[in-house]
């Protein structure tokens, strides 16, 4: 089983996290102003990367915190976890 | 074709296979036979690997399933045989060769219906019309309820698909035990069996061989199968595509198909186009080689698992995706322990069995469930994806629907509800609840 790093709680195993899908998608600045194409975009469009992916985690059977990693969605390797006020680090 | 005669499901022609059976075989004189030894023999080769031309009519990008059936009825139904099915891999060598093959169309919803319904009745005259066999086995499939709001939500979809003519009964659980000895009905387990679905019609068929037997039938009818060919790139005029790039040259194209199921974003990534896909692990594990004692397909949604009993002998069992974006077809193993805890519960007689084997494809989920299959941005792109864990079944019927949209330029009334635009429209197919284990 792979160990994920929570940025609190350190190493631990897969089973204790829950999967958010891709990061960093803000919610609208504006949302009245979105046409229906960019509400459907908003709602239902993720990236769907091969290869290096920033996507959301949430520790829940630990400190129950979400977070962020950088994850090859090849290999399924963590490069990185990091806390979702810090930027999307810079990874190999 | 008849030869399927000769591979009779019922448990009482069957050879047993342990080596126990073998030996108390040998006693009475009958001859041990090996597991498999009554599937068919297959000519040394079913179809050809040409050089690609520099043109095709159509070029189908995917030689899955899908991919090949496209190309199917391009021919049977349309006439249209300049035609390429391209592939980065071996033929049919993604989802088609990982599959569990479970063959259905007891979905919710009256679009879904439609388009499963008429595949299951294609599976039907399959074999006929492939002139191969495809060891179709009708043996129904039970969607067991655990819970009252199970109860009423197969209550709700049997009523549903009577009423669009799909077969389907809801059936108490003396009857589940009639039609699966097997399965545990006793009131003293954590999730009790309240009831079931079933739909007789259902059933499972050999997936390499309709991979197969559709990949011959179209290499006599002229189309150019390409194998170790992946499209790296679209050449664009406008709003057209004129060719594609790939690993064995440009080839040039009057229409492109896309058909590549788990990696469709890469390739809609190059065309700018943005689709409503998560690209999954989906696992699926066989036991080893065991005397028949599974006569039909068992779903169960609550406690999480499905198995049928393949022709030669194995259990073959599933679940749900891992929960991860994952392109590396393969997953965790933590998911294969929930499903055999889960197969134990349900199948008390299973515990000692062991597992022999397990794999992952990568599927291509959307947020509905329901497939998208139709026109894109470009004037002459169609796009099929987004079958995720449950598009075997649909073989020949969106093979059927597919062709006819790409050679009438039209959506197929059975296409048209699937379109890419309902997620802006928010004509939603939801058949997260149908989809039952998700298969
Ligand atoms: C473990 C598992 C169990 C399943 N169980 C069931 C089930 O019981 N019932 C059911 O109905 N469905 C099931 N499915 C789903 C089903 O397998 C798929 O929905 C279906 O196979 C998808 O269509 P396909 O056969 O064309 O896909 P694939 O066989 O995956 O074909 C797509 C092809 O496109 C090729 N390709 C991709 N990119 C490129 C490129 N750039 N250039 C050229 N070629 C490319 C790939 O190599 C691949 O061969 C299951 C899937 C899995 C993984
Ligand atoms: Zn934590």
């Amino acid at each position: 089983m792979q160990m994920i790093k929570c940025p609190w709680c350190g190493p631990r195993e897969e089973v204790e996290y829950h999967y958010g899908g891709q990061a960093h998608v803000a919610y609208p600045a504006e949302p009245a102003a979105l046409s229906d194409e960019e509400w459907a975009h908003y709602l239902f469009f993720r990236d769907n990367t091969r290869g290096l992916f920033a996507e959301r985690w949430v520790h829940t059977a630990g400190c129950r915190r979400w977070f962020n990693a950088v994850r090859d969605t090849v290999t399924y390797r963590f490069h990185a976890t990091y806390r979702p006020d810090e930027p999307r680090p810079v990874t190999a | 074709m008849t030869t399927v005669d000769a591979f009779s499901t019922d448990p009482a022609d069957a050879v047993p296979h342990t080596p126990a059976a073998a030996a108390a075989g040998r006693l009475n004189g009958t001859p041990p036979r090996t597991p498999g030894a009554d599937l068919p023999e297959h000519p040394d080769a079913l179809w050809k690997n040409p050089e690609p031309k520099k043109a095709y009519d159509v070029v189908i990008v995917g030689g899955g399933g899908h991919g090949l059936a496209t190309a199917h009825y391009l021919v049977k139904n349309h006439g249209i045989t300049n035609v390429a099915v391209l592939e980065k891999g071996w033929l049919a060598g993604g989802n088609m060769a990982r599959n569990t093959t479970l063959i259905r169309s007891n979905y919710l919803w009256d679009e879904s219906a439609a388009i499963y319904e008429h595949s299951l009745k294609l599976w039907e005259g399959l074999e006929e019309d492939l002139g191969y066999p495809i060891l179709f086995s009708q043996r129904g499939v039970l969607n067991l309820a655990h819970t009252l709001q199970d109860v009423r939500d197969s209550v709700r979809r049997v009523e549903a698909n009577v009423l669009n003519g799909v077969d389907a009964e809801w059936i108490e659980p003396d009857e589940v035990r009639k039609i699966c000895p097997i399965v545990n009905t006793s009131s003293d387990i954590r999730y009790p069996v309240l009831g079931a679905t079933y739909q007789p019609r259902a059933g499972i068929a050999k997936h390499d061989y309709v991979g197969w037997g559709f990949a011959r039938r179209i290499d006599e009818a002229g189309v150019d199968i390409i194998q170790n060919c992946e499209v790296t790139g679209f050449v664009r005029d406008g709003n057209r595509v004129t060719g594609v790039r790939t690993t064995r040259g440009d080839i040039a194209c009057g229409t492109v198909a896309l058909a590549a199921a788990g990696s469709t974003s890469v390739l809609t990534d190059m065309l700018g186009l943005r689709v409503p896909i998560q690209s999954h692990p989906l696992q699926a594990l066989v036991s080893e080689l065991l005397e028949p004692v599974h006569p039909t397909i068992v779903m169960s949604n609550a406690v999480h698992v499905y198995v049928s009993q393949a022709h030669k002998g194995e259990l073959v069992m599933g679940a749900g995706v891992d929960a991860y974006n994952g392109y590396g077809q393969r997953g965790a193993f933590h998911i294969i322990e929930r499903q055999m805890a889960a197969a134990v519960e349900l199948f008390p007689v299973f515990a000692r069995a062991h597992l022999l084997r397990t794999w992952g494809g990568i599927v291509d989920t959307t947020p509905d469930a329901s497939p998208i299959v139709g026109r894109t941005p470009y004037d002459n792109v169609f796009l099929n994806c987004g079958w995720g864990t449950g598009g075997f079944k649909a073989t020949p019927g969106l093979g059927w629907v597919f062709a006819d949209t790409i050679a009438n330029d039209e959506p197929h009334p059975y296409a048209a509800p699937f379109s890419l635009d309902r997620f802006v429209t928010g004509r939603l197919v939801d058949e997260h609840g149908a989809a039952a284990v998700a298969h």
